[in-house]
């Protein structure tokens, strides 16, 4: 097949590919950029592990064509700090011990960021089905709700 | 020596690991890329039974990009032996020999059987000549799907060498279980089934090979980066299986995402990668992709145990007889006939039961190879035992709380032996029961029951003790080097995967040489790099890993008082630790730094009959296991309409001994909590009569998400054991072994009422809702 030239943005910077018109967002992040924090946990769309935000929404990159990203900001977990400083979520994971084997985190970390940006104070209740698309093996998500609870009220005060 | 920096065991340390878990920097198996890499494919059975009459590659080998396709036939002389599975530490004389390869022959015997592996310069190349390989398969009438179908006489043989399905049993009786089944004022029977589960790790397996050929008069170098649990184990079996001088192999785990038991192993797979990067002398790569992984990674359980027990008119049990059928699989893989045999140890669990018979059968099936997980055959026994009690419960009318507490073990009798070769070194389970009851406020709990009865509701309160072996030995690694700047390099023989042993290990080392954490680097994983070790599994990392630790770092800090006394002139025993450094007690201002103390070392400038550097490595054996217990309570309440339970509240009470780090320790019980309440509620692995994987996606087998579940109440009792220099226990598979039973307790109590005693796991809408149909009378069949 005739390739084509992906250009869009991935964590502000612009990214031109060349790249199969079969090959998913997921492949062309972790082969071709060489972003490699985005996982692929099941490929089907089930797990979450491979999250990112297209034009801040997020999406399962395994199941997003990496054409259909031509011109549009992709952002993955290693432009989820600013810098040096962490995101405060990365920071709350830290501090709440949230993580384990650490292979669903970066999905995670997406889907939590992408609920904060659109619902800054969510419930409880809100969070659990803010992170349900997640699937984590090791966690029992517990440390997660609390840590990404603690952000929330951070940054949404008393809403 | 005092001690006057401020201890960090016992500490909530933040993870060492997190920084690069993350922000997604991290390098596991899959993110690895090598120059030349190549990528495997495996082609599998879709049929769970059937003769190879031949396969054709020609297509397959005709597709742009692709480097070999191999067959069994192609295999011939590559490996020395047959796949290695462990039974040799169990008197099992009977397991049966298997000389099975990494590729099917001429048969295949579950779905996802490799039968040929397809390389390619890409992956998408290396799928599509998969799909195009050509094999002949004769399907074969009447998979063996029911272990228990399996052992019928006429049933069709996965082996017809063998003339029997039956792979391996077992007998073991302690005291006199006839005699006291004879006495008994009355019998309680049941039978209950422990179905096989997935264990779903997040990052599945995979494999990174790479081979440098040798030249004439040295031997070819072969490095795997595994997906493994046991990187040192699978060093040394694939040296041998392989034909390779085994200082000529290194294997190396990078980060692993999740194992549970499920990456002890060598498999078929990464035998075949090893054997293709050797044909090809490129690198190559095998990623699993999850529908393989559901289809050929080992599954956890499989047991039916038909129980019965004698019991004296206030619900003593007095004798247990237990026959349990193993469901092994299509073959034995590594670890497989070891479950029932962990299932057999543990047969009396807390329980002070003089009189037992057990027997056991391995039974070969149509499906996949059966290994750990996460348990591994203390779950099965713990939930057969538990049933048992709740059913002991249920016919005498007396609270199930109560019955456990009178056949406890009291305290007065340990250590105890329960004559099947567990000797446990210390418990309390009254403690832990009261404290599981009075955090519960379980009689608050039951009147609120009562009421919720009274309005016709399905309130059930679940309850569950467990005990349970881990750190298991023989023996764990460790080393403890101080460099000559004073900063302070440490490896385990474990291999972490999510456990946080990186920086349980940086706590022990620290309080014993008076650093900061921050000065502590842990490596683990790659044989090279590290002394032998054994691995992580079995709640080990702590007990036996952190047990070789203390023994390392104490011999440094031992040798770093010599050199420091030796610098400032005084004797040893005049020189303690103070704010981080080596200090002549009293003597204002004589004191040496640990990168002082390094420099001499290192500068051989020490005291005579001391060698110069600063390290230690040493190997701790422990003298037996340990035996960590608890007691689980959960509330459920059932929706009598459509059957759906609401997990409401779970409060776990576990006693794992002394504490290095409680946020390690909460992490590991809520996730083993977790993954025994799907057991519970929601996993099963399923296939059909003609043995077809039916739950083989993510979509078809529920892995439970956060909206699932509620918080945890986590509460612990402490009693510690002197069979490890920490006094610790283990805490990676007690939230697993205490949580499946409980929660089976707390559907069958919401479902008394309606006269339900027996349910069959997992408790999903549908089978409740059938339940309470039947039992009420009307038709379950929807
Ligand atoms: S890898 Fe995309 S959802 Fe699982
Ligand atoms: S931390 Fe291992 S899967 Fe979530």
């Amino acid at each position: 097949m005739p390739r084509m030239i992906l250009a869009c943005t991935v964590n502000d910077e612009p990214v031109e590919a060349l790249i199969q018109p079969y090959q998913t967002l997921l492949d062309v992040l972790r082969d071709t950029i060489g972003l490699t924090g985005t996982k692929e946990g099941c490929g089907t769309g089930d797990c979450g592990a491979c999250t990112v935000h297209l034009d801040g929404q997020p999406v399962c990159s395994c199941l997003v064509l990496a054409m259909q990203a031509r011109g549009r900001a992709v952002r993955t977990i290693e432009g989820l700090a600013e810098g040096d400083a962490l995101h405060p979520l990365q920071d709350a994971f830290v501090r709440f011990g949230a993580a384990q084997c650490g292979f669903c985190i970066p999905g995670v970390l997406m889907s939590a960021a992408a609920l904060l940006a659109e619902n800054p104070s969510p419930t409880e209740e809100e969070i659990r089905y803010g992170i349900a698309g997640n699937l984590c093996r090791c966690t029992g998500y517990t440390k997660m709700v609390d840590a990404i609870s603690e952000v929330a009220g951070a940054a949404g005060g008393k809403a | 020596m005092t001690v006057a920096t401020p201890k960090m065991l016992g500490q909530p340390i933040k993870r060492r690991e997190d920084p690069r878990l993350i922000t997604g920097s991290s390098t596991y198996v899959d993110d690895l890329q090598l120059p030349g890499l190549a990528h495997l494919i495996f082609v599998r059975s879709p049929h769970g039974h059937a003769r190879v009459n031949g396969i054709d590659t020609a297509a397959a080998l005709g597709v742009p990009g692709v480097l070999a396709v191999l067959t069994a036939k192609d295999l011939e002389g590559s490996t020395t032996g047959p796949l290695p599975y462990e039974f040799a530490f169990d008197p099992f004389s009977d397991v049966k020999n298997m000389e099975r390869g990494p590729l099917a022959t001429d048969k295949v015997r579950y779905v996802g059987d490799p039968v040929a592996a397809v390389i390619a310069e890409t992956r998408y190349a290396a799928r599509d000549a998969a799909a195009l390989v050509e094999v002949d398969y004769e399907p074969l009438p009447a998979a063996v799907v029911d272990p228990e179908a399996g052992l019928a006489p006429g049933a069709p043989l996965l082996y017809e060498e063998f003339g029997t399905n039956l792979g391996h049993t077992q007998d073991r009786k302690v005291g006199d279980p006839d005699a006291a089944f004879a006495n008994a004022e009355r019998v309680v029977k049941l039978r209950v089934v422990n179905q096989r589960v997935f264990a779903v790790a997040m990052e599945t397996r995979g494999c990174v090979t790479d081979w440098r050929p040798g030249r004439p008069g040295d031997s070819g170098e072969l490095t795997m980066w595994s997906s493994t649990q046991i990187p040192h184990g699978l060093k040394t079996k694939l040296a041998v299986l392989l034909g390779v001088p085994e200082n000529k192999v290194r294997v190396i785990a990078p980060e692993v995402g999740g194992g549970f038991g499920n990456k002890v192993d060598v498999s078929p797979e990464e035998t075949l990668a090893a054997i293709a990067a050797m044909r090809l002398s490129r690198p190559v790569k095998w990623s699993e992709t999850r529908s393989e992984n559901f289809q050929a990674a080992m599954q956890g359980r499989g047991q039916v145990d038909i129980v019965e027990a004698a019991i004296t008119g206030d619900g003593r049990v007095t004798a247990i007889h237990v026959d349990a059928i193993c469901d092994i699989g299509g073959y034995y893989q590594y670890l497989s006939p070891l479950m029932g045999m962990l299932t057999g140890m543990m047969m009396p669990g807390p329980y002070d039961i003089p009189n037992i018979h057990f027997t056991l059968k391995g039974v070969l099936t149509n499906k996949t190879p059966v290994g750990a997980y996460r348990g591994a055959g203390r779950p099965e026994a713990t939930y057969l035992l538990e049933c048992l009690m709740d059913k002991i419960g249920h016919e005498l009318g007396k609270d199930p709380a109560e019955i456990r507490r009178i056949n406890f073990i009291p305290p007065e009798k340990f250590p105890y032996s329960n004559g099947l070769g567990a000797n446990y070194d210390t418990g309390e389970y009254v403690k832990a029961l009261d404290k599981a009851l009075e955090v519960s406020g379980y009689r608050q709990l039951r009147e609120e029951q009562q009421t919720a009865r009274a309005q016709g509701k399905l309130m059930g309160i679940g309850l569950a003790a467990y005990v349970e072996i881990c750190g298991f030995g023989p023996w764990e690694s460790a080393t403890v080097r101080v460099e000559p700047s004073g900063k302070v390099m440490v490896h385990t023989g474990t291999s972490p995967h999510g456990q946080g042993t990186e920086t349980s290990m940086a706590q022990i080392v620290a309080d014993s040489l008076g650093v900061g954490i921050d000065d502590i680097v842990v490596l683990h994983g790659d044989t090279a790099m590290t002394q032998s070790g054994i691995g992580t599994f079995g709640s080990r990392s702590a007990a036996v890993g952190g047990g070789a630790m203390v023994m390392a770092v104490d011999q440094v800090r031992d040798k770093a008082v010599r050199i420091a006394a030796h610098l400032l002139e005084a004797a040893p025993d005049d020189v303690e630790r103070s704010n981080g450094t080596f200090a002549v007690r009293g003597a204002a201002g004589k004191a040496v730094t640990l990168g002082e103390i390094a420099a001499a070392a290192y500068g051989g400038n020490v005291p005579t009959g001391d060698e110069p550097g600063l390290e230690s490595t040493r190997f701790f054996k422990p003298d037996d296991s340990v035996f960590p217990f608890g007691v689980h309570v959960a509330v459920v309440d059932i929706d009598p309409d459509t059957g759906r339970v609401t997990l409401r509240r779970f409060i776990a009470v576990d006693d794992v001994g002394n504490v290095i780090n409680p946020l390690l320790l909460d992490g590991q019980r809520h996730g083993g909590i977790v993954q025994g309440v799907a057991q519970a509620l929601c996993e099963e692995v399923v296939y059909d009569e003609s043995g077809q994987l039916v739950s083989g996606t993510l979509n078809d087998y529920s892995v439970p998400t956060a909206h699932m579940m509620p918080m945890f109440e986590l509460d612990r009792t402490v009693t510690t054991t002197d069979r490890n220099p920490l006094g610790v226990k283990g805490v990676g598979e007690a939230g697993t072994i205490g949580s499946t039973p409980t929660l089976r307790s707390a559907v069958v109590d919401a479902l008394l009422p309606l006269g339900i005693q027996d349910f069959d796991m997992p408790a999903t809408s549908v089978r409740v809702w059938k339940a309470i149909r039947a039992a009420s009378g009307s038709n379950g069949q929807a």
